[in-house]
């Protein structure tokens, strides 16, 4: 369970994230949905403290992530972004195991673990481990940074704008691949984006953030429901109106 | 050629040698300065600010510096050690400039990518960031192979031998051969420790192990081998063997050989003939007992070191003040004369002299205006030059600064009008040039004079008296009979020097 209390984040006079407070449940995802500039990512990254905040705090199961070794803490928590970040002069099999070999697993159990790895993202049996990222499709590349993220079997992952690179077709696979590995792992995760499709897809409840500030939290169907202004009605109003459009399009050819 | 192949083993040690401990220091500072200036960025302008002003300054006078800069820190100032350090400093700038480059470099993506995974920085600098940065810091290392290994030719003038032993004495001699050999093995020795770097990158880059470790074996054999040779060499330098000192001429060559020779037959003691030093270097080398012996010119220790600027000066007067300044200001003994001068003497070719109606370097006052003087190095700055231009009046057209041994040709085939000639040197007869009589007395008496340094006059009496049986044998006709014996004839200065002691014990 993740908990952040007051947190807010100050770059001299702007603020990114302002006295921000929520929690996520065991097993439960939370999108964070907004525009640039809104501080999701921020917060995302003052989770695993890639950012230092400059007041309050995060709990993880309790305990506050500000008393624990930044590399510790992060060797805990899948980390998953959309530039991937595969590194280049390492091969498939050493990238997924990266966290594995700092945390001194032994070379036969981490063989063990990428192959059961790259059957989780659905890359075996087609890509080996043996072969460099240089040699694969994008949406290849993210299943294996996907992978590398929830190789130490992390009980929480943070996902910042993980599928935001790829093309339409591509990004739908990843999202329907993602969404069975995390029932079948049941994750606790913080997922950003500012697609408000992906956020009702994938998010048991969705956080939408403006000017460093959570305006409302909520099930999909709370904020359907109950938007708190105008700028999330537009927001949640846009993918309806979108499918409306489809379907009127779909009943025109069909008739 | 022959002859001068059997030099090469010794030379290519020397120079390997210097290259190969200078590269492995300059990386060894230059990495993790470049890894620190990444860290703390406030430290990358001064730092790389500072390796580029070493970088500026020319190499020779780089190396030339650390003479006096270390004998100033007490410690051995010539040698191998000015010339390694002048080395080191001046490899670090490559490495450091593309280790920065090559880590700046690195994607960002990857950085944060490093960090989410859970890397202590340590770990982050070393699985990531060098492995990617490596192509480029192993380019730094390449080009600072090659700048090395054609920079440690100038170890020379410091007394550390060299390649460049081969360029510097054959272009004094004229041994066109000796250069060429000097400047084809430096290119080739270049060549091959530039194509060890690249085999090793390539190598790591495309995960050969095989193939990397023949390439390490290979450089570590390397090392090992040069390593042994310098330790054993860096033992045997404290014995009791005499070490002969020569400048960088034609003059100074042979003498050092007749010196050396005569000692090792007479008195039985190992000698060694460093050859090719700069002038100042000379001294302080016998000054520190870095060498032991070597022939200077009272003129340039009255001039040069004592400051006289008193004009018409007798020989015996300037020599007593010589030796007594050396004995008590540096404890360096004055064994004995030679028996020759070895003059500056203003000389231009004899058909022009005698056109403008010129003997006398009074006769020059007037057509100055319209000639051309040329000089090696070291003239123009010397005092004696300012004596000779105030005394007589001289106001030259152009001043041409040129190596001594093209001084000769460029006056003989009219370049220039008027040189600074040395009034040994045989190729003043060879090209024709008259001598201008220094009627004023402007340019002090220049006795060749052997000096002993203050380590052999307390140890070894017996070296000092072996000198001594040398003073007065060489007449000035004869030093310029053996000169251009070696500059025009094409003898060997071995076999020259061999050829008067042969003479003077008969």
């Amino acid at each position: 369970m993740i908990e952040i209390q007051n947190l807010s984040k100050r770059y001299g006079d702007l603020i990114a994230v302002d006295d921000l407070s929520l929690h996520v449940e065991a097993g439960e995802l939370l999108v964070l949905l907004g525009g640039s500039g809104s501080g999701k990512t921020t917060t995302l990254k003052m989770v695993n403290r890639l950012i230092e905040p400059t007041a309050g705090r995060v709990m993880i199961d309790g305990q506050d992530v500000g008393g624990i070794a930044p590399y510790e803490l992060r060797r805990g928590i899948g980390y998953v972004f959309q530039r991937v970040g595969l590194f280049p002069h390492m091969t498939v099999g050493e990238n997924i195991a990266i966290s594995l070999t700092l945390l001194g697993w032994p070379p036969p159990r981490i063989r063990d673990r990428v192959a059961e790895l790259l059957e989780l993202v659905e890359l075996s049996p087609g890509v080996s481990a043996d072969r460099r990222p240089s040699d694969l499709s994008g949406g290849q590349q993210q299943r294996v940074g996907v992978a590398r993220g929830l190789a130490a079997a992390p009980h929480v992952m943070l996902l910042d704008e993980p599928f935001g690179a790829l093309d339409p077709l591509t990004r739908d696979r990843l999202q329907q691949s993602f969404l069975r590995i995390r029932k079948q792992l049941e994750l606790t995760a913080i997922f950003v984006t500012h697609d408000m499709a992906e956020a009702l897809l994938v998010g048991d409840r969705i956080g939408i953030m403006r000017d460093g500030k959570l305006i409302q939290i909520g099930t999909p169907r709370d904020l359907l429901r109950s938007p708190a202004d105008d700028y999330v009605r537009q927001l949640i109003e846009t993918p309806m109106r979108q499918a409306q459009v489809v379907d009127a399009l779909l009943e025109d050819t069909s008739s | 050629m022959i002859e001068q192949l059997e030099l090469l083993p010794g030379y290519l040690t020397a120079h390997l040698q210097l290259t190969l401990f200078a590269l492995l220091i300059g990386t060894l500072v230059s990495v993790p300065a470049g890894v620190l200036i990444t860290r703390h960025r406030w430290l990358e302008q001064p730092v790389l600010g500072v390796a580029s002003v070493i970088q500026t300054i020319p190499s020779l006078a780089l190396l030339a510096l650390m003479v006096p800069a270390l004998a100033a820190l007490g410690f051995r100032s010539i040698g191998f050690f000015p010339a390694f350090i002048g080395l080191v400093l001046y490899s670090v700038l490559p490495i450091l400039r593309n280790t920065v480059a090559g880590l700046n470099g690195v994607d960002e993506a990857l950085v944060e990518a490093a960090r989410g995974v859970g890397m202590t920085p340590g770990q982050r600098l070393r699985r990531v960031e060098l492995p990617l940065a490596m192509p480029v810091i192993l380019a730094g290392i390449r080009t600072s192979t090659v700048w090395t290994v054609g920079v440690a030719t100038l170890s020379t003038p410091v007394g550390a031998p060299s390649l460049g032993n081969y360029i510097f004495s054959g272009l004094q001699t004229r041994n066109l051969v000796a250069v060429l050999v000097g400047c084809i093995a430096a290119a080739a020795l270049a060549l091959v420790l530039d194509g060890l770097v690249w085999a090793l990158g390539a190598a790591v880059l495309r995960r050969r192990q095989g193939w990397t470790r023949a390439v390490l074996a290979t450089i570590a054999l390397l090392y090992l081998f040069t390593g042994a040779t310098l330790v054993a060499e860096l033992r045997t330098s404290n014995t009791d063997q005499v070490v002969v000192g020569a400048k960088t001429f034609t003059e100074q060559y042979i003498l050092s050989e007749i010196m050396s020779a005569h000692i090792g037959t007479v008195t039985g003691a190992p000698t060694r003939i460093l050859s090719s030093l700069g002038s100042t270097v000379a001294f302080d080398a016998l000054r520190a007992d870095e060498i032991d012996v070597y022939v200077d010119y009272s003129g340039t220790v009255w001039a040069t070191l004592m400051q006289r600027h008193t004009t018409a000066t007798n020989r015996a007067e300037v020599l007593a003040g010589v030796r007594k300044f050396l004995h008590d200001e540096h404890g360096i003994e004055l064994v004995g004369s030679l028996g020759f001068e070895n003059a500056y003497a203003l000389a231009m070719p004899r058909a022009q002299a005698k056109a403008l109606g010129v003997t006398r370097i009074s006769d020059l006052t007037a057509p100055a205006a319209t000639l051309t003087i040329g000089g090696d190095y070291e003239f123009f700055g010397r005092p004696e030059w300012k004596a000779i231009e105030s005394a007589y009046q001289l106001q030259f057209d152009e001043q041409r600064m040129m190596d001594s041994s093209l001084m000769y040709q460029a006056a003989g085939s009219g370049q220039v009008d008027v040189i600074s000639a040395f009034s040994t040197d045989g190729r003043i007869s060879a090209y024709d040039l008259l001598v201008l009589d220094d009627e004023l007395g402007a340019i002090p008496p220049y006795d060749a004079i052997i000096l002993a340094g203050p380590r052999l006059v307390r140890e070894r009496p017996d070296v000092i008296a072996a000198l001594r049986q040398l003073t007065g044998t060489i007449d000035a006709d004869h030093m310029r009979q053996m000169n251009r014996a070696v500059d025009q004839d094409g003898a060997g200065v071995t076999s020259v020097a061999e050829q008067f002691l042969r003479e003077i014990r008969d």
